[in-house]
């Protein structure tokens, strides 16, 4: 522990990333008492103050219904971060689950676990979201659905290939031995030889999965308004650049500030625990 | 006399593969009595591990595999014991140690969780206290001088010998009646094996075990072995006592075999051709060493 947080403060770079995301979630925790206008998440219009550039109280301006751009930033944040921790929550377990029965179990189950993994993988990743979310509701929980569809595979991959080398692992073998269950070598033997990689993997994913999150409701699939949301912000005021350049130019950042932290720590955590995701 | 602990007779191994089936074991016979230590020494592919696999039983599961012959085990047939049965041995009545101690040990768990689920094999109600109290006592018994904090290590925090000690002592816990040793301490330096060798020899007597030695060492299981059984290309050429085998060997394969051991005195190690119609001479049983003699 005292290891990890020497290696964490040592380089400045992984200190920038830790600093982005405290920042970014402790803003989404305590959106309801940092923002100025709390009651601008919802539809609220207030046009004797719309489409103004950043000014105090307004810091970053306000959006063409006049709603504080910076508490729905922080609002959007919020949702963001509930989307991406749902889809890893969900994606995670399926994806390394089935990475460990294909891997593991070999056979016929590999081989058709790892060819239904392959077609996933084979859709370039925003199409695969989009028709879902084609077929389904725009909504902020078909959103994750989506997400997590395009999600998985990654993860059966990379605990897929994992397994295939500790299997052949002298512990593995003394595990079937002394006669324990495939369950057990699954899940006791290998699986905790896995994690480091798969930890790694899902902090650089938390900040991807915001990134493809907006970029479905960028495309006007994710979430609808008037619930806040980075992507949609962006596509909204692409339609007035560059004049009202902050409309567009704030969300961006936001997108860019939490992607560029997650991937900071990520690759931090990489160097510390050694995983090769 | 009551029955070997472990027979093995007429044992055929063969996996289809694309191009058709490869033989690997051409039908061999061996047997270990109660306590008796037998050594399978035979080269590199020449099916010893393979052997040692079939009888615990984790090849079968193999669909390439093709198995025939008959194993018993303490006077039960292996092949017609249920599935479940069978698995019930495992760990308890029979155990095993492999090459590489370290490997062998899971690097996310101290010692002592995987001490304790080889104990909760055999006993699934004994408490926390009571297996750290039989993993102390069995730590001891292989010269460990701190078990305690052996138990909360790691396996890479302990050096390859530990290692092999705590696999050993792990191994014979249950109080298994067979050992299988597939070329224990291969990865470790000479003397550290030695040593171990020595420790798992006298243990193996004190417990009574039976232990089925596989190696291509032949100094190791000069020292170690009761009886030696030959092993090439799947066939079994020479069975003799282990006096019997290094005072007067008789197949040409286990001529040139003993030939190939380097010696001290130099010389460099002498030119055995790759393979010589003379290997694949017939069994030779030495006087009172052949399956019939032993087993009536």
């Amino acid at each position: 522990m005292k290891k990890t947080l020497l290696i964490l403060t040592r380089n400045p770079l992984s200190l920038l990333g830790l600093f982005l995301v405290t920042v970014i979630v402790l803003a989404a925790l305590l959106a309801d008492f940092i923002t100025p206008f709390p009651e601008h998440v919802g539809a609220v219009v207030d046009f004797a103050n719309f489409n103004q550039p950043p000014h105090w109280p307004n810091i970053f301006g306000t959006d063409l219904v006049g709603r504080d751009l910076f508490t729905r930033i922080v609002y959007a944040y919020r949702i963001s971060l509930i989307l991406a921790a749902v889809v890893l929550i969900i994606a995670v377990p399926i994806g390394v689950a089935i990475g460990l029965a294909a891997g593991y179990l070999g056979g016929w189950t590999e081989y058709v676990l790892m060819r239904i993994t392959d077609i996933f993988l084979s859709i370039p990743p925003l199409v695969l979201a989009m028709s879902i979310m084609g077929l389904l509701e725009p909504t902020l929980t078909n959103g994750m659905i989506a997400v997590t569809a395009m999600w998985w595979p990654w993860y059966t991959r990379l605990v897929y290939s994992i397994t295939r080398s500790e299997r052949e692992e002298g512990y593995v073998l003394a595990a079937e031995v002394i006669g324990a269950s495939k369950l057990h070598i699954m899940f006791r033997e290998i699986l905790p030889n896995c994690v480091p990689s798969i930890v790694t993997k899902m902090t650089l994913d938390f900040g991807f999965v915001i990134l493809i999150a907006s970029s479905l409701s960028f495309l006007g699939l994710g979430v609808q308004p008037p619930t806040p949301d980075l992507g949609s912000m962006v596509a909204d005021g692409a339609k007035y650049l560059p004049d009202s350049w902050w409309l567009t130019v704030f969300p961006g950042l936001a997108i860019l500030f939490a992607v560029f932290g997650f991937n900071l720590i990520g690759d931090a955590l990489r160097e510390i625990l050694g995983g090769d995701a | 006399m009551t029955g070997p602990t472990l027979r093995i007779q007429d044992l055929r191994l063969g996996f289809k593969t694309w191009s058709g089936m490869v033989d690997v074991l051409h039908g061999i016979s061996l047997h270990i009595g109660k306590g008796e230590r037998v050594a399978l020494v035979g080269e590199s592919g020449s099916g010893k591990s393979v052997t040692a696999r079939i009888v615990l039983g984790m090849l079968q599961s193999m669909k390439s595999a093709r198995i025939s012959g008959r194993l018993s085990f303490e006077g039960i047939d292996l092949e017609k014991l249920k599935a479940r049965d069978r698995h019930q041995l495992r760990g308890t009545r029979m155990s095993m140690i492999f090459q590489d101690p370290t490997s062998s040990l899971n690097p996310v768990y101290p010692i002592f969780t995987q001490f304790r689920e080889v104990l909760l094999r055999a006993n699934p109600t004994i408490t926390e206290p009571e297996a750290r109290l039989k993993a102390i006592s069995a730590l001891a018994d292989v010269a460990i001088n701190e078990p305690e904090r052996v138990l909360d290590s790691y396996a890479f925090q302990l050096s390859g010998g530990m290692n092999q000690r705590v696999m050993i002592a792990m191994a014979l816990v249950n109080n298994p009646s067979l050992l299988l040793a597939d070329e224990p301490g291969t990865a470790l330096d000479v003397t550290v094996q030695a040593q171990t060798l020595k420790l798992m020899s006298d243990l193996v007597e004190q417990h009574g075990t039976s232990v089925l030695f596989i190696s291509h060492n032949l100094g190791v299981v000069r020292e170690f072995a009761d009886r030696v059984y030959v092993i090439y290309k799947g066939n079994i050429v020479e069975q003799a006592t282990t006096d019997q085998l290094f005072a007067n060997p008789q197949h040409p394969y286990t001529r040139a075999l003993l030939k190939a051991v380097p010696r001290i005195t130099g010389g460099g190690i002498p030119d055995i051709p790759e393979s010589t119609s003379g290997f694949l001479d017939p069994l030779i049983a030495h006087a009172g060493a052949s399956e019939k003699e032993l087993l009536s």
